[in-house]
């Protein structure tokens, strides 16, 4: 492939997935306002915290009427995966410089990180952290307001709907860990069933979100490290 | 919850999900490639995403309710499992739960 058609693929493939990853801003928005979410708290958690899995932890665990703690806490620990990521971008960004590090760092989500370690080299892989991250942060923050606002003109049956997406929403993100391709999907599913186990068990006996977080020790279930590949961005994405 | 403390969660939140990120790109790739940490942290997200799935789907405050979010889980679930788009998974979902809260009244 020539150097200007690698440069469009990469730069399709980064607004391709912008647009796709839109859609989940949607739905984050619509969850954020079913939590009781005012529209500048969505807003805010969109262009501020900027990672999916965990504001939709956040708002969950405020909309099943935990504390701001849990709420925090379960967001962090969600947070955590883009700290590995950093680690394996840097090698690729080389961030210099104190202004570029703090910048980049705001960018790093799951769908930057695969489409800079799947471009051929460091050049495209800048071009596409770049180009993925600017059309990611644009489509969420816009279906962000767009869902939040749909959402907060429901009522009835609607109300109803909204309240059956939040889960199928989780279990959408929580998907492709699952499936037959992802690294130990196997031992991933046992963790998942563990976790589910251990929140639903806590429930009548812990403050609401509490059990959200108590659901990490499922990963114990995990097992002691192995010589499994660890899995890639690419096949992290939700 | 009042709003002062909606916003502290959101901005503290905020705050460290950006920290974390930067931690990633600051400290030395050793710190975080132990083989222990990349464990816990590969496995981190199945266990809190799947609570989330099940506290969203069957309870209510401290109580397990079963209700219309359990068909639309189920149905998802089937959508995802036929590699339905996201959106088509969370509109059956939706129609799911919406059509069990008219049935049921």
């Amino acid at each position: 492939m020539s150097r200007a058609a690698a440069r469009s693929a990469t730069l399709r493939d980064a607004i391709g997935l912008g647009l796709a990853v839109g859609l989940y801003g949607a739905a984050f928005g619509a969850a954020a306002d079913a939590a009781g979410l005012d529209l500048w708290q969505t807003v805010t958690l969109s262009a501020l915290m900027f990672t999916g899995a965990s504001q939709f932890a956040l708002v969950g665990v405020l909309g099943a009427g935990g504390s701001a703690l849990a709420a925090v806490g379960s967001a962090l620990l969600l947070g955590t995966r883009n700290t590995v990521y950093g680690v394996r971008l840097v090698p690729l960004l080389r961030p210099r410089g104190v202004l570029p590090r703090l910048a980049t760092a705001h960018w790093v989500i799951d769908e930057t990180t695969a489409l800079s370690i799947a471009a051929p080299d460091r050049r495209l892989a800048r071009l596409a952290f770049l180009a993925g991250g600017a059309s990611i942060f644009l489509m969420w923050n816009l279906t962000t307001v767009v869902g939040a606002l749909g959402a907060a003109a429901l009522s009835g049956p609607a109300l109803a709907a909204l309240d059956a997406v939040v889960p199928a929403a989780f279990l959408a993100l929580l998907w492709p860990r699952l499936r037959a391709g992802f690294p130990e999907a196997r031992v991933q599913l046992r963790v998942a069933v563990g976790g589910a186990v251990v929140a639903l068990a806590l429930t009548p006996f812990v403050p609401a979100g509490v059990q959200v977080i108590a659901a990490v020790v499922a990963v114990a279930l995990a097992g002691r490290p192995g010589r499994a590949p660890r899995p890639t961005a690419e096949e992290e994405m939700a | 919850m009042s709003g002062t403390a909606l916003w502290a969660a959101v901005l503290a939140g905020s705050i460290g999900c950006y920290l974390l990120k930067l931690a990633g790109l600051s400290v030395p790739a050793a710190w975080v490639e132990q083989p222990w940490v990349a464990r816990i942290v590969d496995f981190v997200p199945a266990a809190l995403l799947a609570a989330l799935v099940a506290v969203q789907a069957l309870t209510s405050g401290q109580e397990l309710v079963v209700d219309g979010r359990l068909a639309g889980l189920a149905v998802a679930a089937l959508a995802l499992a036929l590699r339905a788009p996201f959106i088509v998974v969370l509109v059956l979902a939706g129609a799911a739960g919406a059509l069990v809260h008219v049935v049921a009244g």
